[in-house]
């Protein structure tokens, strides 16, 4: 078992490097050149070859690599040209809102969509099931942002319940950090719920009628234990895949969430630095993401350790 | 004799399909005494494993199944019991194993969590004693080591050990009856031989009762005192096995003993087979259900639906024409065609 878990944790190893070449070339696909847009429109030939040259735009492709990913190693990811910081701590200040917002949403989106697909599953073909499956094909259907400004309207502006936009920290009190989060984790939460609950339902509905839960009703066990005990763990694979896979995207960033409600996170960070050509927070960012998405796989393969005896075995 | 320990009557289920309702099990009535082996035989589709999950209701009877007649244990109705009434029968006073123990037993946990469980949803122990129970229940079915084997998980037994730990899961609480729905069609023959064995041997020293579905007329002949034989959700005959193998009546029984493969005789000698398929439940003859496949059908056949009559002792029979055929069949012994 440990040496499952030793493999799957060396099997990041490529991964990661494969993704840092990508998110290093990806800037040089791109057209426009940093150092004109950094010296304005004025700049003459000579300053922009002598900023080059300052640089290391002038080395050879491969030699600009392994500087950038050595600092990587060390956790140097480079400055921001023009936040006037390094780009680790430029993340990690973005990183707060980010985080607040995903793992809210996502704890909004399991607490609805797991009793609703399991209860559409236990009530196949019933009126509420065809419900569940209505309402949620609408939720995945409709963008987050047209929710998000839907909830903006009514519980900010008509009935001045909760904050319109912004973001403030834990550090400024719990409600406070909370009532910021309310709208844009329902926003994400109830969409990305849509999906879950799908999920869910499916899940549950395959493992219904597996031959153990015949075998489960035969001894007598009682029907919420037949669902929540022995259908329940052995539906949760495929259900945990998504979540982390949901997961993994409210990190990269919601970039319109995030936008419409003005909170300063990963995704407004991501979109400065486009539009600046910053590129050394942007290679930052995509290495940040990767790296948590990698994390994430990790998590869910080791809880479908913990879960399910057979993997790893 | 006293009352039977179960006596089903004329049982009927019914499933909503999406091509609308079907009646798979139509009109079955049997009874099985106090520790008796009763065999249930029939193609696959005849509707003898949906018989033995009706009789402890195991279909989802809110959407898709619904159940009529009667099944006594004991002379209490089954079939009017409420749920939680029903949850009290299932593992405790009668109780089932599966055809795949793999499948049927619930890979997430551990053997020991799996009985356990039966033990306590019936009984009150504490866990301590539940598995100290349980590790003698495995120890009775024949699993080597249990104290090892009963904290592992399904995937770690071999095909007989995982029906064992199902059997020892029915043997539980202790039954008095055990349905057997083709415990050993998944299992290698040595085996299967083993599994039929150890059920021999519960049954005699439990004095439990068992209903033994199966499609294998060899297992019958071993273990079984009394045989059903079943054809498209009915009786089709009902005999001791003796008489049965004896004297079999029914065109479909003759058929069926006949397309067992002999040992001696000529290789080259096709096997007999039954001509045709069974039918769609959604598509039953209108008179004998087995008329459309019989050799012997006539308008009569095709007409009206004969009834499980009498012929001898105990032995039953749902065929217009059986005294004939057994007649004329006895004709040709004594006069060898040529």
């Amino acid at each position: 078992m440990y040496f499952y878990i030793l493999k799957r944790i060396l099997s990041l190893v490529p991964v990661l490097f494969v993704v840092s070449i990508v998110a290093f070339l990806l800037i040089y696909l791109t057209p426009g050149d940093p150092v004109s847009v950094m010296l304005g429109q004025e700049a003459s030939a000579e300053q922009i070859e002598a900023l080059r040259e300052q640089m290391g735009f002038n080395d050879p492709l491969y030699i600009q690599y392994f500087h950038w990913l050595l600092g990587v190693v060390q956790g140097n990811l480079g400055d921001s040209y023009f936040m006037h910081m390094p780009v680790a701590t430029a993340i990690v200040e973005h990183l707060g809102p980010t985080l607040s917002i995903a793992v809210f949403a996502e704890i909004i989106a399991i607490i609805i969509a797991l009793p609703v697909g399991i209860l559409a599953a236990k009530h196949r073909g019933s009126l509420m099931d065809q419900f569940v499956m209505g309402f949620t094909l609408t939720g995945m259907a409709i963008p987050s942002f047209i929710f998000g400004l839907i909830l903006m309207l009514v519980l900010g502006v008509k009935l001045g319940w909760l904050p319109v936009a912004g973001y403030q920290p834990l550090s400024s009190g719990f409600w406070n950090y909370l009532q910021y989060l309310l709208m844009p984790g329902l926003a994400l939460g109830i969409i990305q719920s849509a999906l879950i609950a799908r999920m869910t339902r499916s899940s549950m509905l395959e493992v219904l009628n597996a031959d153990f839960i015949k075998t489960a009703r035969s001894k007598g066990v009682k029907e919420r234990s037949i669902i929540y005990v022995h259908a329940l763990r052995n539906a949760l694979l495929p259900i945990i895949t998504v979540v982390g896979q949901t997961f993994g995207l409210l990190l990269a960033g919601a970039v319109v969430i995030e936008t419409i409600f003005n909170i300063p996170g990963i995704g407004q960070l991501v979109l400065n630095s486009i539009q600046s050509r910053d590129y050394a927070v942007i290679q930052g960012v995509i290495l940040m993401v990767a790296f948590f998405y990698v994390l994430i796989n990790l998590v869910i393969d080791l809880l479908y350790m913990l879960i399910d005896p057979r993997v790893g075995y | 004799m006293g009352q039977p320990l179960l006596e089903i009557n004329n049982l009927q289920t019914h499933f909503n399909t999406e091509r609308g309702r079907v009646t798979a099990v139509d009109g079955i009535s049997f009874s099985v005494e106090k520790g008796e082996i009763l065999g249930v035989v029939g193609e696959s589709g005849c509707g003898k494993s949906v018989t033995a999950q009706s009789i402890l209701r195991l279909f989802d009877e809110k959407y898709t199944a619904s159940y009529d007649g009667e099944i006594k244990l004991q002379g209490e109705d089954l079939l009017k019991l409420s749920k939680a009434n029903m949850e009290k029968i299932r593992g405790n006073e009668v109780s089932m194993i599966f055809q795949d123990p793999l499948s049927s037993l619930n890979p997430v946990f551990t053997i020991g969590f799996q009985l356990t469980e039966t033990i306590r949803i019936h009984q009150k122990h504490t866990k301590q004693e539940a598995y100290q129970m349980a590790i003698e229940l495995l120890r009775m079915t024949g699993i080597p080591s249990p104290e090892k084997r009963i904290d592992e998980y399904p995937h770690q037994l071999s095909g007989g050990m995982r029906q064992r730990v199902m059997i020892a899961m029915a043997l539980a609480c202790k039954p008095k009856l055990l349905i057997a729905d083709e415990p050993t069609t998944a299992l290698d023959v040595t085996i299967q031989a083993q599994i039929l064995d150890l059920i021999l041997e519960l049954n005699e020293e439990l004095g439990m009762a068992v209903v033994f579905i199966t499609h294998d007329l060899g297992v019958v002949a071993e273990i079984c005192t009394r045989v059903v034989v079943m054809y498209l959700g009915q009786v089709v005959e009902e005999a001791n096995v003796e008489d049965l193998f004896t004297n079999p009546l029914h065109p479909y029984t003759k058929g069926l003993m006949k397309s067992i493969p002999q040992i001696e005789g000529n290789r080259s000698e096709k096997l007999n087979v039954i001509g045709g398929t069974v039918p769609a439940l959604t598509d039953i003859p209108k008179g004998c259900r087995f008329a459309t496949r019989c050799e012997y059908a006539n308008d009569l056949c095709k007409e009206k639906a004969p009834d499980l009559q009498l012929h001898e002792g105990h032995h039953k029979v749902r065929c217009w024409h059986y005294a004939d055929i057994a007649r004329k069949e006895a004709v040709e012994h004594a006069i060898p065609t040529s």
